[in-house]
């Protein structure tokens, strides 16, 4: 299942203060001991608001950076687009180094290949939603009419049609988000970027917001940095994620393992709060050692635990669970279910395609 | 009792010293002319050097930008009234809409009606030159100061100065290196009407949120795009603001720069006016320059503030706008009275406001004289020379005695011990202090004593390096030789600020609990704070002739606007959280306001009285116009004899006195605000 890499992020350093770039040689990143070097850099007076992140984000996958205020997610996605200037390392996009990139070369880039969406939308008060979602490709100076056709387009993309007049101003929060959204996506990026873009909404909206951007995500197919404080938005919308604390990456896997492994108490304190039945599917908790018996039901294997739990009521056998491919992959008995929910931690069974 | 702490025993000191000092006299308590070593001179001879090195240039520079002067002279001379009425009502109207284009209309035709024309099309033609001459200066300037802090520390004092000095002060050196001419009205008013932009400027810039560039940035816009593409747009309406405020005071410095004469316009006209003491045409050349600045100040508010998104249904606002002055001008090509407005239909209703206003004082003299005379007698007269001077059988209508005088003294050290009594030291020692000064005058206190107060206030209020600034700043009004003239400035304004605190702070307070008398002051605040200063003049000079109680309440009608302003802004801004806790909590409506919301809005209240100093010291010059003596006096001196050392002598010792007071005031308020954790949002 793993696709190509398109954005590579090896190991990036951001330091704010007076000479932040003495910490590092000719701005490598790749140090033997990086706890010990980010001790240094604090104790020298120095914030670090990224230290030694790496992670990889595959073409068509949706990964979330996810962590507190403060934790340095909101510089991460800054450093990939180069608005904020990385100290050390390398952000690799399609194989070729951004950090070497030249004035020209970035903007380039963020013309063609990059959109993002912002917290508190960053629409341009001056300008009417037609105009704020046309204005990355005003700047490229494509020809009114025709980029006005493509906004249009946007605008119609995330259900704003009839608003094209009016300004940001004029909009509800969820509105102009749509905005946001249909502006970063008017130069069809293969990028996109998306910085805690529902934090400002209220519940309601956020969640009707978050299911629309998974129904963009199935047509269109983006390679998706997503920035977010909020777990469960996390674990509802990630493929694969990356919990971050205090400028560094704690943990980066599918929400599943997360959940199942967390790598230290930082992460446990999120994953209490979980109600794993919501998170826990039919495939997570499948036993594939066991063979089917006659009289067992059947389930897909996204099914998740709180829907499984009144089926498995009525098929007392158990349930043989079938994979996306149409092979069964286990099956469940109602004791692997109590197990997991109790304990989190099925005995060997990471679940393999 | 403790042991007494430092600051009330300086204070008593401080009384003690001015008493000895004013008892055994001497240098130290008038300052001796052979100590002055006044730069005035020293200032000629360079500006003597300068002129003669760069003069020519500056007069060729000068006459290079009487051209377009000239030009919008004689365009808006030539133009027939009701074309030029026509496009400013199409402005009007385009800025704000119909009621605002019915006043514009109403005030082009009262200009033309009362035969003022074309006076006021000078002063006009000036205004719309200076404005974009300043604003495009003013904006550069932003831009730089936005982009570089280097930059910016330079703008920003050069800045305080230039809004600090007086604006006469000004007229003098612009007067010297350009020559008599309408250029130095509009070097003059670009020079004073530039620092308003460049602060809104950099304040626009800066407030753009940081998304926005960022979403810019993103969307792969170059350095340049995003500028004029992003951060200029979406700082529109501060910027706007900027150039309404610009126009306001280029209108203000074109009026004043009229004293210089010879320029034919409606400032020269208020001036001799009351110069002749013509009050009726005073008042109705006065109503004309309200009026200009009225209709300037609505029209480029109007376009700063009117929403973004006007739908013009079809048309284009400017074919319209054509197609309008373009069909009054075709009609004034057909009907002559509308080209030239006619002779038969000039008004003149100044005769007979004249003999009105002359019956007025006739009948109401009693009372006229009255107020003026208790007001100077029992207040202005008693802190200028002391009640040991103004209590006199001919005034007070008794003699001071010394049994009166111990009964004062008595008077004053029982509220001292009063104050001890109730713990409060610091106020103990300031009242005998206040008793000494009261009892010499202010005029009359030795210069020591003087200088030992205000460096010991500024070192409490705002640390050591207020005190040696207040120490440095009063070391060149003594060597210059204008001391006697900064405390008589310093008498009259203090006066004035005392009042307008007073007065200021209990309307706004009542203000900010009643919506009725917020909703009555809000148009009388605005058209005080739109009015040319001169205008503000007339009235008082009608009923009170010319000398120093007119000045008084000139200045206070001016410099009462910020007091109230600031005090109802910060009783109505407080966090609503505290105020619905205390109410949660039993408090009385007057508990509330005493406990809770008044020591909250103190900050902005310590803010108004900041601008209410400087506005009275601002008016201070003008008020000099109507007899008062002081620095005010020295500058019209300096201008009258084109002396430009004592001129500028007199406005940097103005500036000084202003600095010191806005420092130690600005500190109070910050003191303030650090102590409550609490920001003042933008005025």
């Amino acid at each position: 299942m793993s696709a190509p890499v398109k954005l590579s992020c090896r190991h990036v350093w951001k330091v704010y203060g007076e000479t932040p770039a003495r910490f590092f040689e000719k701005g490598r990143g790749a140090v033997d001991d990086a706890a010990a070097l980010a001790a240094r850099i604090r104790g020298a007076d120095h914030i670090l608001a990224a230290a030694d992140v790496s992670f990889d984000v595959h073409v068509g996958e949706i990964f979330v950076i996810m962590g507190l205020s403060g934790s340095g997610k909101s510089t991460m996605v800054r450093c990939l687009s180069r608005i904020v200037e990385p100290t050390a390392g390398e952000i690799l996009l399609d194989g070729e180094d951004l950090l070497a990139m030249g004035r020209a070369g970035l903007i380039e880039y963020r013309r063609r290949k990059m959109g993002m969406v912002f917290q508190n939308f960053g629409l341009m008060p001056h300008l009417t939603v037609l105009d704020n979602v046309a204005f990355p490709l005003e700047v490229q100076g494509i020809p009114r009419e025709e980029r006005r056709a493509k906004a249009r387009a946007m605008i119609d993309l995330v259900g704003l049609e009839g608003r094209e007049a009016s300004f940001p101003h004029q909009l509800s929060g969820g509105q102009q988000q749509r905005v946001g959204i249909a502006r970063s996506l008017a130069v069809e990026p293969e990028l996109w970027f998306l910085d805690e873009p529902f934090s400002a909404l209220d519940p309601l909206i956020r969640r009707q917001m978050q299911d629309e951007f998974l129904r963009l995500q199935r047509e269109l197919h983006k390679s998706i940095v997503f920035i977010t404080h909020d777990f469960m938005e996390a674990l509802k919308i990630a493929d694969r994620m990356a919990i971050m604390r205090d400028g560094a990456v704690v943990q980066i896997g599918r929400p599943v393992d997360l959940i199942l492994r967390p790598a230290d108490a930082y992460v446990r304190e999120f994953t209490n709060d979980v109600p794993w039945e919501m998170v826990l599917t039919a495939g997570d908790v499948a036993d594939a050692a066991r063979a089917p018996v006659p009289g067992m039901g059947h389930i897909a294997a996204d099914t998740t635990l709180a829907l499984l739990l009144p089926y498995l009521a009525e098929h007392e056998a158990g349930v043989v669970v079938r994979g996306a491919d149409g092979h069964d992959i286990g099956t469940i008995t109602a004791s692997d279910v109590v197990r997991a929910l109790a304990s989190g931690v099925p005995e060997p069974a990471e679940v393999t395609a | 009792m403790n042991a007494i702490p430092r600051g009330p025993l300086v204070w008593l000191a401080l009384a003690a010293l001015t008493l000895v000092l004013w008892l055994t006299g001497g240098p130290l308590a008038t300052y001796p002319d052979a100590w002055i070593a006044s730069p005035a001179a020293a200032m000629n001879a360079g500006m003597d050097a300068f002129t003669d090195a760069a003069g020519a240039g500056f007069r060729a520079v000068g006459s290079v930008l009487e051209w377009p002067v000239d030009g919008a002279q004689a365009l808006l001379g030539l133009l027939p009234w009701s074309v030029t009425t026509a496009v400013f009502v199409l402005l009007g109207y385009y800025g704000s809409g119909w009621r605002l284009a019915v006043f514009v209309a109403l005030a082009m035709l009262y200009m033309a009606g009362i035969g003022y024309w074309d006076e006021s099309m000078n002063s006009l033609a000036i205004v719309l030159i200076s404005v974009p001459m300043a604003v495009a200066i003013g904006f550069a300037l932003g831009v730089l100061g936005f982009y570089s802090a280097r930059a910016r520390r330079v703008i920003m004092p050069v800045l305080d100065v230039l809004q600090t000095i007086p604006a006469f002060a000004y007229l003098l050196p612009i007067l010297i290196l350009f020559g008599f001419g309408t250029t130095v009205g509009l070097v003059a008013s670009i020079l004073y009407a530039f620092p308003p932009m460049v602060r809104n400027t950099i304040l626009g810039l800066r407030a753009v949120p940081e998304e926005i560039i960022e979403a810019g940035t993103i969307s792969g816009a170059t350095a340049a795009q995003l500028f004029w593409k992003v951060r200029f747009p979406a700082a529109r309406a501060q910027l706007l603001l900027g150039v309404n405020q610009t126009t306001m005071a280029a209108l203000s410095m074109v009026i004043i720069a009229s004293i210089i004469g010879g320029t034919n316009d409606i400032g020269w006209e208020v001036l001799s006016a009351m110069r002749k003491a013509d009050f009726g045409v005073s008042l109705l050349t006065g109503f004309v320059l309200a009026l200009i600045a009225m209709a300037l100040d609505r029209i480029t508010h109007g376009f700063a503030t009117r929403p973004r998104a006007i739908e013009w249904e079809g048309r284009s606002p400017w074919a319209v706008a054509a197609a309008v002055v373009g069909g009054v001008a075709m009609l004034s090509l057909l009907i002559p009275a509308l080209r030239d407005w006619p002779e038969a239909l000039v008004w003149d209703p100044a005769p007979a406001m004249n003999a009105a206003l002359e019956r007025v004082i006739v009948e109401g003299r009693a009372w006229i004289d009255g107020i003026k005379n208790s007001a100077f007698f029992y207040v202005m007269l008693p802190i200028k020379i002391g009640l040991a001077k103004a209590v006199s059988p001919f005034t007070w209508g008794f003699a001071l005695t010394p049994a009166l005088i111990a009964g004062y003294a008595a008077l004053v050290l029982g509220l001292a011990a009063l104050a001890w009594r109730s713990g409060r030291t610091t106020l103990a020692a300031l009242i005998p202090l206040w008793g000494v000064v009261s009892y010499i005058g202010l005029t009359q206190t030795p210069w020591l004593a003087l200088v030992g107060i205000v460096v010991h206030t500024a070192y409490v209020t705002g640390g050591r390096r207020l005190a040696l600034g207040a120490a440095a700043g009063m070391a060149f009004l003594l060597l210059a030789g204008i001391w006697p003239e900064a405390v008589l400035s310093l008498y009259l304004c203090g006066i004035a600020v005392l009042i307008c605190f007073v007065l200021g702070t209990a309307l706004g307070v009542w203000a900010s609990e009643s919506r009725t008398v917020s909703a009555i002051l809000r148009p009388v605040m605005d058209t005080l704070q739109t009015m040319p200063v001169f205008v503000i003049l007339i009235p008082f000079l009608m009923f009170f002739k010319i000398g120093e109680f007119t000045a008084l309440l000139a200045i206070i009608a001016y410099a009462i606007v910020p007091a109230i302003r600031y005090t109802e802004h910060g009783l109505r801004n407080l966090p609503a959280s505290v105020l619905e806790a205390a109410e949660t909590m039993g408090c009385t409506r007057w508990q509330l306001l005493t406990r809770v919301k008044l020591p909250l809005a103190l900050p902005a209240i310590m803010l108004g009285l900041n601008q209410t100093i400087l506005y009275g010291i601002g008016m201070l010059v003008i008020a000099a116009l109507v007899g008062t003596t002081g620095l005010g006096q020295q500058i019209y001196i300096g201008l009258g004899n084109g002396d430009f050392g004592v001129g500028m002598t007199a406005g940097i010792g103005m500036a000084i006195i202003a600095m010191i007071a806005d420092r130690m005031t600005q500190a109070v308020s910050r003191k303030r605000q650090e102590r409550f954790g609490m920001r003042m949002a933008g005025m």
